[in-house]
């Protein structure tokens, strides 16, 4: 038998003025399950807080029901206060006759007879409410972060740095990314590797970071500050341990002549290599593909020169699993190839400008790498088809990016700023270089970015043309460029020797296979989508994993940086106590009735719904059910309505407590 | 909002189902801003509309609610991403079969109502009421009821008879 607490408040004269409180605590008092009920002024405070928790003890109360204002105010200190008196919290229910009520009703009758009906509900409900308990996650205190770019480094130094190991998977064989590849960068015109490559070897030395490069997440398995991540490592046929980084393989080898895609195939590198000079680790990797011992058996003089013996032709793929408590997802971008693409791809490409048929149409990172000191071309501009150096450059924005009709809409953020800077290196090493923009927009929002921007107009002679490119042909040698200069009215030849396009920014290949992999939501882009674009922006939906850099849209070096830091500060939330509380507001499911048809798991946005088998006493699979993670369950309840068995039940808003308030109307 | 309540006999009954996050809070903040509206609807709480089965709908009109009101948050704006979504879907159905049950649509109502939009909830509810109110109480359960074999009454002389027999 119930014996329900109700504490009516006037909150001064909010309620009191219009609701006769004495009438609904005198009504409450009738009501059938209802022991003890009183009207006070200020229920709130720490005189009524302690009528509520005196009533709990005297009268033995077992459920609380409090007519005040809304829940959204006070329901968790009411539930604090009634906790503090014994009584489990979630036995004590809010009925808002404030904001509901006395507030937005003037006729005294009606609000009270309305304060009454509303009372007379939770009354009802609260008879129905069940004991829960926080739940409480155990947290593995290591970092896996996705991805060893400049956000994957930025993010795995802060996170090792408060004391917590790091996991640091990267795809190729060296961290570094794309600002690697880059020479200058905007607005400052750092050298790009030389603010990197520091960073990058702290990453190496720190003591709490494992480095897995050449390396993949195969699969992930488990829940926030429990997942089980294995990684492939894939045979680089260098053993890592033994190999001192001497790089005399590296000169040996006689296949020489393998196009460079770190170079953006304008550089060439042999069958063992490392991708740049400053690789870190400084292990070379073999190229199976191209390598002739493993074409056809001949050759094997790294081995036979390696001093330390550390060459490994038998070397085969490794898994890992590594134990992890949060994921941080920073796999960054790759640039738009604007060739003509094949009849299935959602991209229509532009051939229109003859990218990969006219030699000395190149894209933005082709050009960086031309102008980066380390660069196949040692820091000289030439054309990539004959090596001379270019007195007219034509710079193409916006190629791919806000063309709805060809495929992508958004804006690509980067270009404006580093073609702009593009002009400008062009101009400090060929003085009486000329370099044309055509442009639609100049977008440079950021700080001293503007700056810059006029600066290679005004200082660096760079001609920005307002209008689009139409066609590109060749001619004796020379690019026809064909646009529209907007401003003027006219339509504009250029006879240029190079044209750079800055093609739009893109999720890497296999992103959307990877947020599969992790149970992650990504747009139709590929971009990883955030939790809450404004609240919540570096966290994914799926608890305990973090997004930071270009993976989650275009975005800069600064940009990048700092969301990797947001994402460590947030892994760090998380790695702030030993075990992870949550509120019990949960599903859970009946498995007696289970069927397996897994409806809930379609809609579940959480991703929390598991399987689960049930076995007979000899081990035979009986059925499979489902199994909602409360590690992840949000308690949104959508699982219960979908349920076509009703097997699935949210704890706190069952079936039983709001037809309880249905029938008490 | 409009006459004097003495002068009408029917106080249509409403129930809302709302979302905690959208709709609750902008019943809220009506209240903060101390906007004034029919007095005439009980308002549940949900965590999502995606909780809210059709057969609490149902439910409220055999109890007596004379009009019913869904609220939520606005599509993609869900408060746990896409309840507000599978919601839509099911009362998108649901409305086919209430109709042919021979329940007037409109005395059924969908909202999305934000956290910030007090006075929409104001105008949906007000609308809702003096919309119901002009049509009058909802008698098809009644109706159904009084049809069927056994009327539901306890207190008829057989069965007295029979519980005093026990």
């Amino acid at each position: 038998m119930s014996r329900i607490g109700v504490f009516i408040c006037h909150c001064g004269e909010n309620i009191g003025r219009t609701v006769d409180c004495e009438r609904v605590a005198a009504e409450a008092a009738k009501l059938p399950g209802v022991a003890f009920s009183l009207d006070y002024k200020y229920m709130c405070s720490d005189p009524g807080q302690n009528l509520v928790k005196k009533a709990i003890k005297e009268e033995r109360l077992s459920h609380v029901v409090v007519a005040a204002c809304s829940p959204r105010m006070h329901e968790n200190t009411f539930r604090k206060a009634v906790a503090s008196a014994g009584l489990n919290p979630f036995l004590c229910e809010m009925a808002n006759i404030r904001e509901h009520v006395s507030w937005v009703h003037e006729d005294r009758e009606e609000a009270t007879v309305k304060a009454i009906d509303i009372v007379r509900m939770m009354v009802e409900r609260v008879k129905k409410n069940r004991v829960l308990e926080t739940i409480t996650v155990p947290v593995t205190k290591r970092a896996l972060v996705i991805g060893g770019g400049i956000a994957g480094i930025q993010a795995a130094l802060d996170i090792a740095d408060c004391g917590h190991e790091v996991v640091l998977v990267e795809r190729e064989p060296s961290i570094g990314g794309h600002m690697s590849q880059l020479s200058e960068t905007f607005p400052t015109l750092d050298c790009s590797q030389c603010i990197l490559t520091p960073k990058m070897v702290d990453v190496a030395n720190h003591p709490r970071i494992t480095l897995h490069t050449y390396s993949e997440v195969e699969l992930v398995e488990g829940y926030i500050g429990n997942f089980q991540v294995t990684v492939r490592k894939k045979a680089r046929s260098v053993d890592e341990e033994k190999c001192t980084g001497c790089g005399i393989c590296i000169t040996k080898c006689p296949q020489k002549k393998i196009p460079n895609k770190f170079d953006m195939n304008l550089g060439m590198r042999p069958a063992i290599y490392v991708p740049f000079p400053q690789a870190v680790p400084n292990t070379p990797v073999i190229d199976r593909a191209h390598c002739t011992k493993f074409i056809n058996g001949k050759c094997g003089v790294c081995q036979k020169i390696c001093g330390p013996g550390a060459i490994d032709y038998a070397q085969e793929d490794r898994l890992i699993v590594e134990p992890i408590g949060a994921i941080v997802v920073a796999t960054g971008f790759d640039l738009y190839t604007i060739d003509r693409k094949p009849k299935d791809s959602p991209y229509s490409g532009y051939g229109e400008f003859g990218y990969g048929t006219i030699p000395d149409v190149i894209d933005g990172m082709t050009f960086e790498r031309l102008a980066s000191a380390s660069g196949p071309t040692g820091g000289v501009i030439r054309r990539p088809s004959d090596g001379e150096i270019p007195q007219k450059i034509v710079f193409i924005q916006c190629v791919g990016s806000r063309a709805r009709d060809k495929g992508i809409s958004y804006c690509s953020k980067i270009c404006c700023m580093y073609t702009a800077k593009h002009a400008m290196l062009y101009h400090h090493k060929v003085h009486d270089g000329k370099a044309y923009v055509f442009y639609m927009d100049a977008r440079t929002p950021g700080k001293n970015f503007d700056e810059f921007w006029r600066r290679s107009i005004e200082e660096e002679q760079a001609i920005y043309i307002r209008g689009m490119v139409s066609r590109l042909y060749e001619r004796d040698g020379k690019i026809i460029v064909k646009g529209s200069d907007t401003q003027l009215g006219e339509q504009v030849e250029i006879e240029a020797d190079m044209v750079v396009t800055a093609t739009a920014v893109m999720p890497q290949e296999g992103a959307d296979l990877l947020a599969q992999k992790l149970g992650i939501s990504y747009d139709k882009y590929n971009f990883y989508s955030e939790a809450h674009a404004k609240l919540r922006p570096v966290e994914c939906a799926t608890a305990g994993i973090y997004l930071a850099g270009a993976c989650h849209g275009p975005k800069d070096i600064p940009e990048s940086v700092a969301q990797a830091s947001a994402a460590s500060a947030k892994v760090m939330t998380l790695f702030s106590r030993d075990k992870l509380e949550r509120e019990p507001i949960v599903a859970r499911v009946r498995e007696a009735t289970c069927v397996g048809c897994f409806a809930c798991r379609n809609v579940c946005p959480y991703r929390a719904i598991e399987e689960r088998e049930i076995l007979d006493r000899e081990g035979n699979l009986v059925k499979t059910v489902a199994y909602a993670n409360p590690g992840l369950c949000s308690g949104c309840g959508t699982c219960q309505a979908t349920c076509p068995s009703k097997s699935i039940e949210l704890d706190a808003y069952t079936d039983q407590q709001i037809i309880a308030m249905i029938e008490a109307l | 909002m409009h006459a004097e309540k003495g002068n009408r006999e029917f106080e249509p009954k409403i129930m809302a189902f709302v979302c905690t996050w959208c709709t609750y809070a902008g019943a809220d903040l009506a209240g903060t801003s101390r906007m004034q509206y029919p007095s005439n609807v009980r308002v549940l709480k949900f965590p999502c509309t995606g909780r809210i089965d059709p057969v609490f709908i149902l439910k409220a009109f055999q109890q007596g609610a004379d009009g019913v009101l869904v609220s939520g948050c606005h599509p993609g704006d869900c408060h746990y991403i896409s309840g507000n979504f599978h919601a839509r879907r099911r009362f998108a159905v649901f409305r086919r079969l209430i109709d042919f049950m021979g329940v007037d649509l409109n005395r059924l109502q969908f909202s999305w109502v934000s956290a910030a939009e007090g006075g929409k909830w104001v105008e949906v509810v007000t609308e809702l009421t003096e919309r119901v109110r002009a049509m009058g109480p909802m008698r098809e359960f009644k109706d159904l009821a009084l049809e069927e074999h056994w009327s539901g009454a306890v207190d008829t002389k057989e069965l007295k008879e029979v519980y005093q027999a026990i």
